[in-house]
């Protein structure tokens, strides 16, 4: 029920009420009209990162993500024209040149969506990144990591307050680091697990998932996080 | 146990302090010891409350900021276009052989340790160098040769200027109090105007934003005074990085205290007590003469407690950048003094209600605020009679590369193009190729588009802007491709990979460039959609020009670009 706090727009040609502050994605929702998101977590604060949910609010001259764009009265807001499908198309394609997105269904879907090319750009530099192992309960594959923040702000403001995690170098080489890279044992982290709930593609994973893809028997899984588990006491002392 | 003896001597001044002066101790220890080393980490974090994380994640952003032990004198050379025309490379690569090191490595005795520099703004003195000696601290070459660069006493420079108009700058030195004489504006304004009054002078006078953004300063102030939080913040923004900008450097070292003038203005008006002054770490030499300017305005009276009998207090801080173009952001530059990534915030909400510390904070150029003073002591119609309607005052521009004299240059605006390289500049060095308007983010002109009036208008009407200032001029000799490869360069180094479109698309747009000689079929369309993607879809005002200056190219030199087939 609209009501003085409350504002109108148009959304694909739809008009939809919503209260004040509400984001295009919310108002969006409502109206049942689907945007993709990569980065963006209901759990997590939105940084706008991703990009992938830009809409075309009005013809201006920037694209609005609509995760954290607040919905303007009277505005017209295009989820999928010309200029959206561009952005999102490139940055797919551009993503899918620097990581290895073959544990990420959501997004391969997407790239099927619109239409992107995953040979779009040869003779890219990825972020190739050897597998982490260093703490008896999951792994670490930054090949596979996109940069969306969630685990590193799940280990902080968003959740545990641990920070372990940071974000280290910037521009393509980012990543997500410790503290002078040192290992997750050595590091503040309690392994409360929720940088691997919030992970959107393979870059994180429990021990037991990574040793059921390495073909690894239940046994030897239980050996090879209980060998590591002792590892860390004898560290402790 | 000895390190920590020393650290805790370092860290003793900022026992009292929180996360904000993260960014000053870093330098501390960097001066002191080359590197922050892990050991450094642990003790700033339990002084400052600061995770070692996320120090570890400040120290990786910022390039100055070194984790890795370093020689005891690091050499940076510029290879931006305007150095990489005066013989950039040939230096780099000269001082590399003479160390026996790769760019990017430290000599076997540890004695140096060489690398190639985004620009340093010393744009008029190509090719420059920046050199950190430890124990010491910084010293930017100009003219530099593989000689001057290794000698024992490293030299000072001497930047010039030129001015039509006498207004912002001139022939004299006006470096020291001694010289500048009274704050006459300040003086006039605690007298006789009300902070009220102040801003409707500044609306009156038109003055707009000379840091790239063209907003109107007189607004920017309203609404920062109306904001109803507080404390307020003055920021003047000195983290000038555009390649081929080096203005606010020459004004910060001529007229120190007419900028802090301008700065103490600007507080009066808002309401505030307290500025910030963001230089880039690139600048040691105006730092100093900002630090020893700050020092006599506070014994004179101009500056700090009670200021001129007035009740008016108002203190000045200066904060060094530590190497990042994306500082110059004003959203990164306040994450910077906060102590954190120089990660530009999403906007709204805008500085003027939720800037510094999330308070109400007005965040200037250099230049701007330098034309405060002129415009409170002589009126604002004086001001509105200079330039044009929509471009009033005097602007500097930057002129490097191909003309007889480059420099800092006042001009009043609607001088065309061709009268400042023709007939002030002395001429262009050769037959013109092209000019590069308004930086590294600005767009390529022809030589039959020189006669464009510069004003704010009549740039904006050939999809140009003044941009930072710089104009970047390039003659037939010239490798545009090679220029391209090093704007590509300097947007791929700079990016400070917050969103995927910048993060992603200066690294393809890099890729692509670098191979430019010989393109792959289909990389005049790659480029162009990597470009339109960040000028649309990025965070930042970084990744929505990144592209501006090599679209401006594709469009206007197509040839560049042909597809062998």
């Amino acid at each position: 029920m609209p009501n003085k706090n409350s504002i109108t727009l148009t959304i694909d040609g739809q008009e939809v009420t919503v209260p004040e502050g509400a984001t295009i994605l919310e108002a969006a929702k409502q109206a049942g009209i689907d945007i993709p998101v990569i980065c963006y977590h209901e759990a997590t604060t939105a940084n706008g990162l991703c990009r992938i949910c830009v809409t075309d609010v009005n013809g201006g001259r920037l694209l609005q993500p609509a995760c954290v764009a607040q919905c303007q009265a009277d505005s017209s807001v295009e989820t999928r024209n010309e200029r959206v499908e561009r952005s999102r198309k490139t940055i797919l394609e551009m993503l899918n040149a620097s990581v290895d997105l073959s544990e990420a269904p959501e997004i391969q879907e997407m790239m099927s969506n619109y239409q992107a090319d995953s040979e779009r750009f040869p003779d890219a530099k990825s972020r190739d990144h050897a597998i982490i192992d260093d703490n008896p309960f999951y792994i670490r594959d930054y090949s596979q990591c996109v940069l969306c923040w969630r685990c590193v702000q799940v280990c902080a403001e968003d959740a545990q307050y641990t920070f372990a995690l940071t974000l280290g170098e910037r521009g393509h080489d980012t990543e997500v680091a410790t503290s002078f890279d040192i290992s997750m044992t050595e590091s503040p982290c309690v392994f409360c697990g929720q940088c691997v709930g919030v992970c959107p593609t393979g870059a994180l994973k429990s021990k037991v998932e990574f040793g059921m893809q390495q073909g690894l028997s239940a046994d030897e899984i239980r050996q090879s996080t209980r060998k590591s588990r002792k590892r860390k006491s004898l560290n402790d002392k | 146990m000895q390190i920590k003896t020393q650290l805790d001597d370092l860290l003793i001044h900022y026992s009292s302090r929180g996360r904000d002066a993260l960014l000053p101790v870093l330098w501390d220890i960097q001066t002191a010891y080359g590197h922050i080393s892990k050991e450094a980490v642990h003790e700033i974090s339990h002084r400052l409350r600061v995770p070692e994380a996320d120090i570890y994640g400040v120290i990786s952003f910022y390039t100055l900021f070194h984790s890795d032990p370093t020689g005891e004198t690091i050499i940076r050379v510029c290879t931006d276009p305007s150095c990489g025309l005066r013989g950039a490379d040939a230096v780099l690569d000269g001082i590399c052989q003479k160390v026996g090191v790769q760019h990017g490595e430290t000599s076997a005795d540890g004695k140096y340790t060489v690398e190639h520099s985004p620009c340093l703004g010393l744009c008029e003195l190509a090719p420059a160098a920046l050199v950190s000696k430890r124990g010491e601290g910084e010293v930017s070459i100009g003219e530099a040769t593989v000689e001057s660069l290794l000698a024992d006493e490293l030299g000072d420079y001497h930047s010039a200027a030129y001015s039509q108009m006498g207004i912002l700058l001139d022939d004299n030195d006006l470096s020291n109090l001694e010289q500048y004489g009274d704050y006459g504006a300040l003086r006039h304004a605690l007298d006789a105007i009300s902070p009220d009054d102040i801003i409707a002078e500044i609306e009156t006078s038109n003055l707009i934003g000379r840091g790239g953004a063209a907003f109107p300063t007189g607004m920017k102030w309203k609404f920062t005074r109306q904001s109803e939080a507080n404390p307020k913040y003055v920021v003047c923004n000195a983290d000038e990085s555009e390649p081929g900008t080096f203005k606010d450097r020459v004004l910060m070292e001529k007229r120190p205290h007419l900028l802090l003038e301008g700065m103490a203005l600007a507080a009066y008006a808002i309401g505030s007590e307290k500025g910030y002054l963001f230089i880039r770490g690139e600048y040691p030499k105006a730092t100093k003469i900002l630090e020893e300017a700050i020092t006599d305005a506070e014994s004179a009276n101009f500056l700090g407690h009670d200021i001129l009998g007035s009740g008016f207090n108002f203190h000045v801080e200066i904060r060094r950048g530590a190497g990042a173009y994306i500082c110059g952001e004003e959203t990164a530059l306040f994450e910077a003094i906060e102590g954190k990534r120089g990660f530009p915030r999403i906007k709204p909400p805008y500085p003027t209600t939720h800037g510094l510390f999330d308070k109400p904070t007005v965040i200037n150029n250099v230049e701007t605020l330098c034309a405060v003073p002129h415009i409170i002591q002589r009126g604002a119609t004086w001001f509105k009679g200079l330039g044009t309607e929509k471009s009033t005052g005097s602007k500097l521009v930057c002129v490097s590369g191909h003309v007889e004299r480059v420099g800092v240059y006042e001009i009043e605006p609607g001088m065309t193009l061709r009268d400042l390289l023709e007939k002030h500049c002395k001429g262009i060095e050769g037959s013109l190729q092209a000019v590069l308007m308004g930086g590294a983010a600005g767009t390529f002109l022809t030589p039959d588009e020189i006669d464009v009036p510069l004003t704010f208008e009549d740039l904006r009407g050939i999809d140009s802007t003044f941009g930072s200032g710089a104009i970047m001029v390039f003659n037939d000799t010239v490798d545009l491709r090679d220029v391209l490869r090093r704007l590509a360069l300097f947007f791929q180094h700079e990016s400070c990979g917050k969103c995927f479109p910048c993060q992603l698309g200066t690294q393809r747009q890099f890729e692509i460039l670098q191979r430019s000689d010989n393109p792959k079929n289909g990389d005049t369309d790659r480029l162009r959609d990597v470009g339109l993607t960040m000028t649309e879809s990025s965070l930042c005002g970084l990744g929505q020009t990144a592209a501006s200056a090599i679209l401006s190219a594709m469009d206007k030199f197509p040839e560049l670009f042909i597809e062998k087939r």
